[in-house]
């Protein structure tokens, strides 16, 4: 239990600082911006209670808001993604399960269903983003195509990072 | 009443997912309708001073780049003293005399946090309202114009980028100083401005200089950029052109704010004027 509760610590405190320091710079041709952070929130174990989940997405969201001078649009789009990963969860993982696997991850669930996973959740949360930062249809081209392409950039980045700990579950 | 609890609980998910929504959404709308009302931003204690630990890790990496343009500022301003002219007319020394007042006033500061990616990008500088910055004050580099102060901290002040779809600033073109209004192009490209609002007989021309009026926050004839496009936008009443900013956005480390020391006297005049305007028409 306080195992799973440091490592979700330091997975929040890394996944921040990546994503404020480093992915806050990185932008192909001002299309394709990565927005990792939500790994934080998609890979909380299956048994976290609603409350605590929406709790965390929102503090997420505002963290990330201080860091981009935007309150709100990254706590908005954080809850939508909370409520999406409740109703993906609740519709493809069965109830029973969960003692011998605790976390969504990819070495845990494997990749078909994680691809999945991530894509969806992904999709719905840049695409809440995009449209919420713009707020007006005249710019519908720009914004779907940044929407699209930054939602592939972030889900490879996720993939990648799921691989990158994927092996060390497995030694165990 | 047993069975309103139970309808709750059972879609317990779908109520949070409201209540936090809405929660997030007010915050989004009440700091975009009133931007000093807000608190999370990075001119923020907290924010600001992790911005600057890690800025100063940056400054290493590129110190050199700064050097280079340092030391060719220098040579600039050497070769603005006194002691690289030869004085040879009484004119140039009337230039030096006392009757003149110091208008504009520069207040050195260093970029700890920049943004160029975003629609709308703010900048924050080391510099707040303990070194005498207020709000409303204009921002320059050594390349050309920055932006414009949005909201100061006592030790920090948060600069609104003329890379913001919310800037615009007063500008005319350098040859025959026809006005117009200078603002970020409508494809959020950091290098690319549109110049609106010029009359329709003023003659531009390709990579023509386009300065500071001095009806704004800043000093008359500072760079601003060049012409780069004739013709961005077809069928208007009035000429539109492109513009490419003389500073690199991407690349900016130092700033000079400048502080108009009449900006005040103008102010209350114009806003006197103002109101003699609307008593005469009632």
């Amino acid at each position: 239990m306080i195992r799973t509760i440091i490592i979700n610590i330091i997975r929040f405190v890394l996944l921040v600082f990546i994503q404020v320091f480093l992915l806050k710079n990185i932008s192909l041709y001002n299309l394709a911006t990565p927005y990792v952070y939500i790994l934080f929130i998609m890979l909380l174990p299956f048994e976290t209670p609603n409350v605590l989940l929406f709790i965390l997405a929102f503090l997420t969201g505002l963290t990330i808001d201080a860091f981009y001078d935007t309150p709100g649009l990254h706590a908005a789009a954080c809850v939508v993604l909370a409520f999406v990963r409740v109703m993906f969860i609740s519709i493809t993982v069965q109830k029973e399960g969960f003692d011998n696997e605790p976390d969504p991850t990819l070495s845990v669930m494997g990749f078909r269903w994680f691809f999945t996973y991530a894509l969806v959740l992904t999709l719905f949360h840049h695409f809440f983003l995009f449209s919420l930062e713009t707020f007006h249809f005249s710019e519908i081209q720009y914004t779907l195509s940044r929407f699209v392409l930054s939602s592939i950039f972030t889900v490879f980045l996720m993939l990648v990072t799921g691989l990158l700990f994927f092996r060390r579950r497995e030694r165990k | 009443m047993r069975n309103l609890l139970i309808f709750i609980t059972r879609y317990n998910a779908f109520f949070l997912f409201l209540i936090f929504e809405v929660a997030s959404l007010v915050i989004y709308i009440k700091y975009n309708a009133f931007q000093k009302a807000t608190f999370i931003n990075s001119a923020n204690t907290v924010t600001g001073n992790i911005y600057t630990q890690v800025n100063g890790l940056y400054d290493y990496l590129s110190l050199d780049k700064v050097n280079d343009s340092l030391s060719r500022e220098n040579a600039r301003l050497r070769g603005q003293l006194k002691s690289a002219f030869y004085i040879d007319t009484i004119e140039k020394h009337k230039v030096n005399d006392t009757v003149f007042k110091v208008q504009y006033e520069y207040i050195a500061a260093k970029v700890i946090n920049n943004s160029v990616n975003q629609p709308y990008n703010y900048i924050t500088i080391n510099r707040g309202s303990r070194d005498g910055i207020t709000v409303g004050m204009g921002v320059i580099c050594s390349n050309g114009i920055v932006g414009k102060v949005v909201n100061v901290s006592p030790h920090m002040a948060n600069v609104q980028s003329m890379l913001n779809k919310y800037s615009r600033f007063s500008v005319m073109l350098a040859k025959n100083r026809e006005i117009g209004t200078i603002m970020w192009s409508d494809d959020f490209d950091p290098q690319k401005g549109l110049l609106v609002d010029v009359g329709t007989n003023a003659q531009p021309k390709l990579g023509e200089a386009v300065l500071t009026s001095g009806y704004s926050l800043f000093p008359e004839g500072i760079m601003v950029g060049k012409v780069s496009d004739l013709h961005p936008k077809g069928g208007s009443a009035s000429v539109t052109l492109g513009i490419t900013f003389s500073v690199d956005f991407s690349k900016l480390h130092y700033v000079d704010v400048v502080n108009n020391k009449f900006q005040n006297e103008q102010d209350n005049l114009e806003s006197l004027q103002k109101k003699d305007d609307q008593n005469n028409n009632h």
